[in-house]
């Protein structure tokens, strides 16, 4: 089996199973039980939470557990609509964020904010010049995703903070679900980012688990209410066992970070390079710095992206048409859509995502099996 | 704001005549041992200040733990911007104004000091040129000479300009160890880290005697004494702690002295094995968190019974503060929640109920002569340990060990 999907969801690893399961079995407390056993499960919460902080180089009082991405993205986006309707109703992104940032703004929308949607240009990138042109003296929030879950754009971040930096007080979030483990620090800790939303299954550890950045002092309504837990943002009893999970996953996706996101890059680099010998084909993820090393998406033009897909599989192969989220619903891509890309063609895409365990062993396997699919469909070629 | 740099000045050092150089060695390898874990930085001393070279680390992190280094009066994050690039100096300076003064209607001021007087434009040009920048890409500030709402500083060097509009107030006092060492008995109460803290504060290198009673002292309050150690070493970079056995003493003092003594003839076998203590490991005094009349055992009456005991200097900085005023600081050096974890101590324990406020010196020295003071002392000296404590040590990892949580994350 070739598991090239790793931007929808990355195997668990089996130490950080290991530790899921221990604390289930032996530490198992509540957190905010006063006797030895929730003293127990409480200091793994707090000392997985200081290991985070430390990974990620900010301070622990910082890092929040969430169920993941969606609930991330959804509390920021409405914590922060809630927190600061009194000063402005007006909130930026861009048409190609996650259903989970887009749909939040729709829900918004209903409710009387103002969403501006920003677009991008034909390779998939937004503009910051035309995000300065969107603010508005009653902006309150501005939220655009690290690195594009479709076809993998870096967006412009650090100039987006500086357009940012003459408007201190807009929030600014960044969604960065796929920036995590592929050597993108030095993007992620520009220090203008206000909030940043991590979902756990990306990089090894299980589902249900994300967390978020929270700048100290940046101002957040909750999203979850109840029992007051992680300091009143985010209650609901610590799900310790996943969140200790998580801890150990992100120390180990960081182990080598920069030398396992190489591997990456070379195997896309291999990809690429073979893909884009046959004509009918269309990349979409550069081989440059603009995009992040573990995600490919193109077509072949005029066979659909769930037929191929489906043609990898019966190879043993497995990639995506351009998201989860969407794919099922048929859907053409909306990132692919909102570049400008002529419907046909983005029906046809289908993204490979790699992870530090793929090989270029694989690789070559995934290029063979390319090619006999190529040429399996040539008479649907025009 | 990307800082380069953070620039520290020194304290009330600069007035140490020649001594100076013995302070400024100091202070430097007090913050090496306070930045140690920010492998990429360099540290370089200077006359009057302390130049951090950042090389990449984080500066809100590197001046946080700056911020806990005594000696330090005030310290300003800084850009570095080489000495051709004239233009990314109004850029940031720019930047800066933007950063602190947000609002239309704020003002700002550009202050340039050249000490290379050879470079092209003199301080009056910069001024003027970084200031007009500014004010054209902000016409809603004003320029103010007298209160800016910010004041951004270009210091011209052969080398660069270095740029920075923040000043921000250092810890103060002297560098640790400057002052000499002493010993500091912490019970784990909220007092004793308070007089940690502030016997650091003047320069002196403490270390921790604490007693325990095993078994009727937990682990869990000997691990919550050396946790405070572990906050208070924020402020020293490291500090010896010393644990005590003290069950023998204590039980023999039960068993032998009348109750309303039984306090007063404890604390002479605590002070006396800290100032041999002290002596052993040639410290020049011993500090406690006394405060006057707080409780029984620190009535001026019960200070003179015990301090009875020795001739070393006692120095009890919190002697004239309220509770308040005292929590009001535990809080601020973050020992505050710790301290009022309840685990039975060896002060609270075998604590009479009645203890004599006003105890008779000469009945306290004659009760305690009925017992083998010295043997019972030799044992308990020979039972001590002593293991160093860092700031990033943690020991109240209720019901596990750090191994346990090693192996889980």
């Amino acid at each position: 089996m070739i598991y090239f999907d790793n931007s929808a969801t990355t195997k668990i690893d089996d130490s950080v199973l290991q530790t899921y399961v221990k604390v289930s079995q032996s530490f198992f407390g509540n957190p905010s039980s006063l006797h030895r056993v929730g003293e127990q499960a409480n200091t793994i919460l707090q000392q997985s939470r200081q290991q985070i902080a430390d990974l990620m180089h900010v301070l622990p009082e910082e890092i929040y557990f969430t169920s993941g991405g969606t609930e991330g993205d959804n509390w920021i986006i409405k914590g922060t609509a809630m927190e600061k309707a009194p000063f402005g109703k007006h909130i930026i992104t861009s048409q190609i964020e996650h259903p989970a940032v887009i749909n939040s703004m729709k829900q918004l929308e209903r409710l009387g904010f103002e969403i501006t949607y920003l677009p991008v240009d034909h390779a998939g990138f937004v503009n910051p010049k035309t995000l300065a042109q969107a603010i508005r003296p009653d902006t309150i929030l501005v939220s655009i995703m690290a690195v594009n879950n479709e076809i993998g754009a870096i967006q412009p971040i650090h100039e987006i903070a500086h357009v940012l930096a003459d408007y201190p007080s807009i929030h600014f979030h960044v969604d960065a679900v796929q920036a995590i483990g592929k050597n993108l620090d030095q993007l992620l800790h520009e220090p203008r980012i206000d909030f940043l939303t991590f979902s756990g299954h990306k990089f090894h550890a299980p589902r249900g688990i994300g967390f978020v950045y929270a700048k100290k002092h940046r101002l957040l309504q909750p999203y979850m209410t109840g029992g007051g837990q992680e300091k009143d943002m985010r209650s609901g009893t610590e799900n310790t066992p996943a969140i200790a999970a998580m801890a150990r996953a992100l120390r180990l996706v960081k182990t080598d970070e920069a030398k396992k996101a190489a591997a990456q890059a070379a195997i896309k680099k291999y990809l690429v390079t073979e893909i884009s010998k046959m004509p009918n084909i269309r990349i979409f993820s550069q081989m440059n710095d603009q995009f992040a090393p573990h995600i490919l998406c193109f077509s072949i033009l005029g066979v659909r992206g769930e037929t191929i897909v489906h043609a990898f599989e019966d190879k043993d192969i497995y990639i995506s048409t351009t998201s989860a989220c969407s794919s099922k619903k048929g859907e053409e891509s909306s990132t692919l859509k909102a570049m400008g890309t002529p419907k046909t063609i983005a029906e046809s895409a289908v993204r490979v995502s790699l992870d530090e365990h793929n090989t270029m062993a694989e690789a070559r396997d995934f290029v063979a099996a390319f090619h006999e699919i190529y040429h399996h469909f040539e008479k649907l070629y025009a | 704001m990307q800082y380069t740099e953070v620039m520290a000045r020194y304290g009330e050092l600069s007035t140490k005549g020649k001594n100076r150089r013995d302070f400024i060695g100091r202070l430097n390898g007090n913050v090496t041992k306070a930045l140690r874990q920010f492998p990429a930085l360099s540290i370089k001393p200077k006359r009057d200040r302390l130049h951090l070279v950042l090389n990449g680390e984080n500066a809100d992190a590197v001046m946080n733990a700056l911020g806990k280094v005594f000696g330090i009066q005030t310290y300003s994050p800084v850009v570095r911007v080489a000495i051709e690039d004239f233009e990314q100096v109004k850029q940031v300076a720019l930047e800066m104004v933007n950063e602190g003064a947000s609002e239309a209607g704020m003002s700002f001021k550009i202050n340039t000091r050249r000490s290379d007087h050879n470079y092209a434009l003199d301080t009056n040009d910069i001024n003027l040129a970084v200031g007009d920048f500014v004010s054209e890409a902000r016409p809603d500030l004003k320029v103010e000479m007298k209160r800016p709402d910010v004041k951004v500083r270009i210091e011209v060097r052969r080398d660069a300009f270095y740029v920075s509009y923040l000043t921000i107030p250092g810890a103060l006092g002297l560098p640790v160890g400057t002052s000499g060492k002493a010993m500091l008995m912490l019970s784990g109460g909220i007092d004793s880290p308070v007089a940690a803290y502030l016997a650091l504060k003047r320069g002196v290198a403490i270390e921790m005697v604490h007693f325990f009673s095993p078994p009727y002292t937990t682990t869990n309050a000997l691990n919550k004494a050396k946790e405070l150690t572990a906050k208070v070493a924020a402020y020293a970079g490291s500090i010896n702690f010393i644990e005590v056995p003290f069950t023998e003493i204590q039980e023999t003092v039960k068993e032998n002295v009348p109750e309303g003594y039984l306090m007063t003839v404890q604390r002479r076998f605590m002070l006396r094995l800290t100032d041999k203590i002290r002596a052993q490991r040639e410290g020049l005094a011993i500090f406690n968190g006394e405060s006057v009349g707080q409780v029984a055992s620190q009535t001026l009456e019960s200070m003179a019974a015990i301090n009875d005991v020795t001739a070393t200097p006692i120095l009890r900085p919190v002697a004239t503060l309220d509770k308040t005023e005292i929590i009001d600081i535990a809080r601020e050096i973050d020992t505050f929640d710790l301290s009022v974890q309840p685990f039975e101590d060896c002060c609270t324990i075998f604590a009479p109920p009645q203890p004599k406020t006003h105890p008779n010196l000469e009945r306290a020295r004659y009760y305690e002569s009925q017992l083998a003071v010295t043997e019972l002392e030799d044992r308990a000296l020979a039972g001590i340990k002593v293991s160093k404590i860092y700031p990033e040590d943690k020991f109240l990892t209720q019901g596990m060990t750090s191994d346990q949580i090693a192996d889980l994350l």
